[in-house]
């Protein structure tokens, strides 16, 4: 063994290559706060912070339609979101997830795939209105011609190409597997009318 | 009011909805003048955050003027011009009085395990985020602040999150004089992290991203080291031995469940959904810190479980710490390092984007497109 072990196999300090005093001339503000005492979030926990509330517990904002609620809470909080109520399938699938407390796979997973069923729905539901889903304008993929598409992906080292190049895969495979389905089932259904036919 | 609205994986438009009222005495109603793009809105863009609704606006970092105010608002009128933090918190419960303001529990009945957040599904809360002409702020006494006089509106937008977030990610690296600070992810909040390592003192400070354009900035606008991990078979092996094979002292891990990099993570969490993320930045991090060393996570991570290397962080004796910035918190010390001159956030806005263009700013954004690293939503003239 020639070579001279590194700092983890001996013992005292690493070298520093740069010395602080160094560092102070060429970055501003270098060590300003360097004294814990001087960053905001220590310690953790502080009881002296003013935070603006004027209550003990906050006024309670009225439900005005049933709320779903974490089971890990003993009562709906004073203040919620009210964006986009449940409603339909997806709203029902939502309802059930949250039946489960957080600490339970099925709440995350139903909850995804409410999120799938309530994205299909809407862009279904969305050729029934004026405003149809446009799947030019809604993925901003326009943006690939206007915002120099090629020339940010081409020439350089793109690690996210690795999973671009298998993502048609993914996104197509459920397409192709549900149309050999759809054409299985036809041909069966087919073969059972010809057989049909023939008999009569 | 004309407002930003998911549509489902990939999909967002703009559309007409009404302008969001008073639910609550201490609501205020805000005028967004500026809103912007996080690296987290993608989780929600890329349908990875749990209960995300169709029809749900983003956008958790914004300032805007306010608009209207409920019967017990005391600190705010309408006219002001406010900066808002992404956090929405009573400031009164049992983890808002001890400063903990991201851990609110009085604003989120979908979830005790995270508080509310604007525009970040009903995993959140449900609450309608800032990427719209209009938004319902909730505790209006509480969190919102007037943007100083001598500060920029574009500084503002990036305190309301980034530039405090990768702060309190080296805070929570606890680094001491001279640490080697590895940072993962080149982005908005890694660039300040790097920043934000020097002011506490760092020895080096080394940034690791796949984007050239990106590690350019963190040369330039962090003083950072810069490594391409892409370059490289194995990026891990490289920190070892630039660090004589010891490790970093801290390692903040600011590229969250969308990091790019492993094959398998990448099959594993984006294309078959089998984790609620890809954690290959985290388990990076947890290789190439030092034992006894602390990795320091503000990148965004959902519920849904991960493949994390658990037992190497057991076996080497780390520290890990994380949370969501509590944003107000940091602000008053960030404002003095404006006024200083040490932090000029604004500079690494990329683009300004009217609000009509959400969707194109969305994909551009998402597939770094044009050299992104910023982008800001302007409302239309109103
Ligand atoms: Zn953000
Ligand atoms: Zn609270």
């Amino acid at each position: 063994m020639s070579e001279t072990p590194s700092t983890p196999y001996l013992a005292g300090q690493g070298q520093r290559k740069v010395s602080s005093d160094q560092l102070r001339q060429r970055i501003p503000g270098w060590g300003a706060d360097l004294d814990p005492g001087d960053r905001p979030s220590v310690p953790k926990e502080r009881m002296d912070l003013p935070t603006g509330a004027h209550w003990d517990f906050p006024e309670r904002q009225e439900e005005r339609q049933p709320r779903e609620r974490s089971i890990e809470h003993q009562f709906l909080t004073p203040v919620f979101g009210t964006s986009v109520p449940l409603k339909g399938l997806s709203g029902s699938m939502r309802r059930y997830a949250y039946k489960y407390s957080e600490a339970r796979a099925a709440h995350w997973l139903i909850l995804i795939a409410a999120d799938r069923v309530d994205a299909g729905g809407s862009h279904l539901r969305s050729f029934l209105t004026l405003h149809p889903d446009n799947p030019l304008t809604e993925t901003g993929i326009l943006s690939e011609f206007t915002r120099h598409g090629i020339s940010s992906r081409f020439g350089k080292k793109r690690a996210d190409l690795k999973g671009q190049a298998l993502a048609p895969v993914f996104v197509a495979g459920p397409w192709i597997l549900a149309a050999a389905a759809a054409f299985a089932a036809a041909r069966v259904l087919a073969r059972a009318a010809r057989n049909r036919a023939t008999r009569a | 009011m004309r407002s930003m609205v998911y549509r489902g994986p990939y999909k967002v438009r703009v559309e007409e909805k009404d302008i969001p009222r008073i639910e609550h005495p201490n609501d205020a109603i805000v005028r967004v003048t500026a809103s912007a793009i996080c690296g987290s809105d993608l989780h929600l863009y890329h349908g990875m955050m749990p209960d995300t609704r169709v029809g749900t606006t983003f956008g958790h970092e914004f300032v805007g003027v306010v608009h209207e105010v409920g019967s017990s608002v005391e600190h705010l009128s309408v006219g002001d011009r406010v900066m808002v933090p992404f956090n929405i918190y009573c400031g009164s419960c049992y983890f808002c009085e001890r400063g903990l303001y991201s851990n609110c529990h009085n604003v989120n009945p979908n979830a005790t395990a995270v508080g509310g957040i604007y525009g970040y599904s009903h995993t959140c809360g449900g609450y309608d985020g800032g990427q719209a002409e209009f938004v319902r702020v909730p505790f209006a006494d509480v969190g919102p602040t007037l943007i100083p006089d001598w500060m920029d509106e574009e500084d503002a937008v990036l305190l309301t999150d980034a530039l405090p977030t990768g702060y309190f990610g080296a805070q929570l690296g606890g680094i001491s004089e001279g640490d080697t600070v590895v940072v993962f992810g080149a982005g908005p909040v890694g660039l300040f992290a790097a920043k934000s390592s020097w002011l506490m003192g760092a020895g080096r400070v080394i940034v690791v991203d796949h984007l050239e354009y990106r590690l350019e900035k963190a040369r330039t606008f962090a003083h950072a080291e810069t490594w391409n991990f892409a370059e490289y078979e194995d990026i891990v092996v490289e920190m070892k031995k630039t660090t004589d094979y010891l490790g970093a002292d801290v390692v903040i891990d600011a590229a969250g469940a969308e990091a790019d990099g492993s094959f398998l993570q990448n099959v594993t969490a984006s294309q078959l959904k089998l984790q609620g993320g890809s954690p290959v930045a985290l388990n990076w991090a947890i290789d190439s810190v030092r034992k006894a060393g602390t990795v320091s996570v503000v990148g965004a991570y959902g519920p849904i479980f991960s493949a994390v290397k658990f037992g190497d962080a057991l076996n080497k004796g780390l520290t890990l710490r994380m949370n969501q910035c509590p944003v107000k918190r940091q602000w008053p010390r960030l404002f003095e390092h404006l006024r200083s001159g040490y932090l000029k956030p604004s500079d690494i806005i990329t683009h300004r984007i009217p609000l009509e263009h959400a969707a194109e700013g969305y994909h551009m954004f998402s597939a770094k497109l044009d050299n992104c690293i910023k982008p800001l939503l302007i409302p239309s003239a109103y």
